[in-house]
């Protein structure tokens, strides 16, 4: 406890708390801990989804003598909305292509389709969820649903912020044009956009796949 | 402390690994490939093993994720000094202690200590 007291004491108090606090910061360009930051909040959002894969696999087989995988799945709808998110991924790649080359209207355009495709995603599986719910496969049926309601209903309120960011992003390209703040957004949706795409890996297989076996 | 002195806008462009559009190509075509034979398998009954099919479509699914990681996501060592590849150690670490702990102890719970049917309730003290 005395070793804070034994400090050198040819420092004045400045340079002790300079020492302490690093006031002498290094150069922080704008933006310049953005991405690593995304990616951690990805990181952390990932584990809010491995949450809701666990409570899926340990509630996953408790009917309450309701309905199961195999009575209301519809594995061609889910293949359709698989591509769909698919083909949003490769075209906001296109997106990113296009920012690379500084081309604004394009950028806009494949960022448009995205948000077709996105769109469609959610609206397909809005229509399942509306299907569940009219055959009476509700959120509160079964422990097995009120799971795969969490896990694939935050997947799709996900999407949906997904889409509300990119909109605005290509509002505030077509104000502002490519930059480097809206590129870094860009950049940082392309992330999130991936991200989702990854997660719907482990939806498809082991929600929709395994649960259908 | 000179070397951390960047010029004006190189610190945009070191994160500048978007890939280029052969990247998102090769991606996509094995992103398809990889997403329609776990469908065909499991839609066909191609296997009829049940556990063999689940244990092919999770390796599907996890060669997946990681041509997601280096073709979408432009995953690599080097990028944020590493940063980047070691938050993401950490979480698939959480993450299979997150899983494998749930299910495992939940399985454990569900088979020791629940009365399974009406019968068993019926033997409860």
């Amino acid at each position: 406890m005395t070793a804070t007291a034994e400090m050198p004491k040819n420092l004045s108090q400045p340079e002790l708390q300079a020492a302490f606090y690093d006031l002498n910061e290094h150069d922080h360009p704008e933006g310049g801990s953005t991405m690593l930051g995304f990616w951690m909040y990805l990181m952390s959002d990932c584990l809010i989804f491995a949450m809701l894969f666990a409570a899926y696999g340990v509630l996953g087989g408790s009917f309450a003598a309701g309905p199961g995988p195999k009575d209301l799945f519809d594995l061609p709808l889910v293949a359709l909305n698989t591509a769909m998110l698919l083909f949003s991924s490769i075209t906001y790649g296109f997106a990113m292509l296009a920012m690379e080359k500084n081309s604004k209207g394009a950028t806009q355009l494949w960022l448009l389709v995205t948000a077709v495709f996105g769109g469609a995603f959610l609206f397909i599986e809005l229509y399942e969820f509306s299907h569940l719910i009219h055959e009476g496969a509700t959120p509160m049926r079964s422990g097995f649903l009120t799971a795969f309601f969490s896990l694939v209903g935050t997947h799709g309120l996900h999407v949906t912020f997904g889409l509300i960011w990119l909109f605005t992003l290509v509002v505030q390209i077509g104000k502002k044009g490519l930059i480097p703040a809206n590129k870094r957004r860009l950049m940082c949706l392309s992330l999130f956009w991936h991200f989702l795409d990854v997660i719907w890996i482990g939806v498809f297989t082991f929600v929709y796949l395994m649960g259908m076996l | 402390m000179s070397e951390h002195v960047h010029p004006n806008h190189h610190h945009d462009d070191d994160h500048g690994s978007h890939g280029s559009l052969r990247d998102y190509v090769i991606g996509f075509i094995l992103s398809v490939i990889l997403t329609a034979i776990p469908f065909w398998l499991v839609m066909t009954g191609a296997i009829t093993d049940k556990s063999t099919t689940a244990l092919v479509i999770m390796a599907f699914a996890a060669v997946q994720i990681v041509v997601h990681m280096i073709y979408f996501l432009h995953m690599n060592t080097k990028s944020e000094n590493g940063w980047t590849v070691m938050a993401l150690i950490f979480t698939i670490v959480v993450l299979v202690i997150t899983l494998s702990g749930s299910l495992w102890v939940m399985y454990h719970l569900n088979h020791n200590m629940m009365p399974m049917t009406t019968h068993d309730m019926g033997q409860l003290p």
